[in-house]
């Protein structure tokens, strides 16, 4: 490595040392460099060895991947994987009637490929709502059938992950408007509007979600004239619409509050009206401003839908809920949660990551906000 | 639209803009006290004075940034009142350059051209953008067209507001104090393209503490002071012999350096 026959202060600094020599040097440097740096090493490989390695037996190499039971996997005591294959189907698409079942599947894949289209840099606001559109009217067919063949399946029997990202991006949807008008309203000149909005924000706030889904779902029919009746799926998606566009009020105020008078100054002095001046220079930068703290609702949000089941209906975690009370299957807990943790966690970390993004490139390509 | 009368004929005797004394309070605080002002088409008005005086205060009246409370405003005939839609033609017709430039961040220089011809005056995107194109050219920065205001330098940005107001084709334009926020090698630049308007014979109304630009291209000067017009006059005699005991004291200090 070193050439001995240079002087010494050279030979140090004389060519790469090889990859192992170089490893080593990094580990001393930043793992042992001191006596709480060692110590907090030598927990930290002792931890790994406890935690991670069992959980890697658990999960892959003691696991069971296909049985009857249960009983056969306590046998090789890893994790029952063979449960999904008994219940997986169940989990996904709950009791819409078995031999229809490729259309909710149909639905997933409509519902990844319409996010993934949006997600695209460049997507034009205007193609966005053809597709999002005839996306929401191809689900609607594909959900309720009663055409070419297809047999209609009544909203009681839509179940599972296809429910979960019906009243997911329904909900948000819904409550996106409903968030933006109220936060606009909040700020109005006109005293009835804002004070409709901050009663309407600090109603909605002040109340759990589980009570306003058992008020959506038991009080609503009670207002209804006799012989007209919604759907419980829509009575609960009103109620997270009108639950998450209060929070949504206050995250896109937040980006409203930013924005600098001048820039209203401006809008005002060229001469465009209120709904100009709001859609084309105040929302574009407040939203801009606001995305973090909207993804952040959105994906509370998402997870929030699991509540639903508290009215009765079954969305994915409730259909794996069911799939435990088989006395074959009694035991599967860890496994049936985990898949449910990771289902979630796929969205959550998408939509994430996508904000991330979405903020980098904004900052980058110079069109989010400034202060002037 | 058609319930709001529409500029009378050209005369170079025209009142474009006339304050009939009006009054401004902030809460208590009296800011525009008895202003009377009328300024004709073609005229170009420099407006100076000490730094809270009320000059910002009363061209911002102009086209309602600021509200009156008493008295009349008449811009090409027009009265200022709290109605929208008469505020709404009265800015289509009043350009305003702001110190702080204000572009909109979020639109490229082109956007930020385009954007009130297009929905404002419903004109169409290619003729929009045409014009934009010539205007850039006329404020010589025609290569920063698809770049965004943050890209740009400040003397950059302030013709570009310049050139996004004239995109209007206002009748008289407003600056409110355009070279202040500026760094001193960028305020030529400015200052220029202002002259050059002036001399195409827009109307104009500056308020600027910029002396050789009111010399050169105002035809009065208005000295303000404590929310009052203390002195109006062409600009030969306002600054060989300015009457007021305040003007002298304030045309001392600025002019000292």
């Amino acid at each position: 490595m070193t050439d001995l026959a240079q002087s010494p202060t050279q030979s140090l600094e004389n060519g790469p040392p090889g990859p192992a020599l170089r490893a080593w040097h990094w580990a001393r440097g930043h793992l042992f460099n001191g006596p709480v740096n060692t110590i907090l090493t030598l927990v930290i490989v002792y931890a790994f060895f406890r935690v991670v390695v069992p959980i890697v037996r658990w999960a892959l190499i003691d696991a069971t991947w296909s049985a009857d039971s249960d009983r056969a996997c306590q046998a090789a005591g890893g994790a029952c994987w063979a449960f999904l294959g008994s219940w997986g189907r169940f989990i996904i698409f709950g009791r819409f009637p078995y031999g229809e079942q490729w259309r909710p599947a149909l639905v997933l894949v409509l519902f990844v490929v319409m996010l993934a289209v949006s997600a695209r840099p460049g997507m034009r606001g205007r193609t966005l709502i053809a597709i999002w559109l005839g996306g929401i009217v191809a689900v609607a067919a594909l959900m309720w059938g009663g055409f070419l063949g297809m047999a209609y399946v009544e909203t009681e029997l839509w179940n599972g992950l296809p429910l979960t990202l019906i009243l997911a991006l329904g909900g948000v949807g819904f409550a996106f408007p409903i968030g933006v008008l109220a936060a606009l309203g909040r700020r109005s000149k006109l005293p009835a509007i804002r004070w409709l909005s901050v009663a309407y924000i600090e109603l909605i706030r002040g109340v759990p979600l589980i009570t306003l889904l058992f008020m959506a779902s038991l009080m609503v029919p009670l207002f209804l004239p006799t012989g007209i009746s919604i759907a419980k799926l829509w009575r609960a998606e009103i109620g997270f619409a009108l639950f998450f566009g209060a929070y949504l009020a206050e995250a896109v105020r937040g980006g409203l509050q930013a924005i600098a008078r001048g820039q209203y100054e401006a809008a005002d002095a060229l001469g465009l009206g209120y709904w100009q001046k709001t859609c084309l220079i105040i929302l574009p930068q407040a939203l801009t401003i606001s995305i973090p703290s909207i993804v952040n609702l959105f994906i509370g949000a998402f997870k929030d839908t699991t509540l639903i089941t508290i009215v009765g209906i079954f969305d994915v975690l409730q259909d794996a809920n069911t799939g435990l009370n088989d006395p074959a299957w009694r035991h599967a807990y860890v496994e049936a949660y985990a898949t449910i943790g990771m289902i979630f966690f796929a969205f959550c970390y998408f939509m994430s990551r996508y904000s991330q993004y979405l903020e980098r490139r904004l900052r980058r390509s110079g069109t989010g906000p400034r202060r002037q | 639209m058609a319930s709001i009368p529409s500029a009378a004929p050209q005369g170079a005797e025209q009142k474009m803009i006339e304050f009939r004394a009006v009054h401004k309070w902030y809460g208590d605080f009296h800011v525009l006290k008895d202003i009377n002002l009328v300024v004709r088409r073609g005229e170009r008005v420099v407006v100076c004075g000490p730094s809270g005086s009320g000059k910002s205060t009363m061209i911002r009246c102009i086209n309602r940034l600021e509200e009156h409370q008493k008295g009349q405003i008449l811009v090409d005939g027009i009265e200022l009142t709290p109605d929208a839609k008469h505020v709404e033609a009265i800015r289509r017709e009043v350009g305003m350059v702001f110190q702080q430039f204000n572009l909109f961040p979020h639109l490229t220089v082109l956007e930020n051209l385009t954007l009130a011809p297009v929905w404002v005056r419903k004109m169409p995107k290619k003729e929009a953008e045409e014009l934009a194109m010539q205007l850039l050219e006329r404020v010589k920065i025609p290569e920063q067209a698809k770049k965004y205001p943050g890209q740009l330098s400040g003397g950059q940005q302030q013709r570009v507001a310049i050139a996004r107001s004239l995109c209007m084709r206002p009748q008289v334009m407003l600056f409110d104090e355009p070279t202040s926020a500026l760094d001193p090698e960028m305020i030529k630049e400015v200052l220029d393209v202002m002259v050059e308007l002036a001399n195409e014979g827009m109307t104009m109304i500056c308020v600027t503490h910029e002396m050789g630009f009111a010399r050169t291209v105002a035809d009065s000067m208005i000295f303000m002071d404590g929310g009052q017009i203390v002195e109006t006059a062409p600009p030969k005699e306002f600054f060989a012999n300015p009457k007021s005991e305040r003007t002298k004291l304030f045309l001392s200090q600025i002019l000292s350096h």
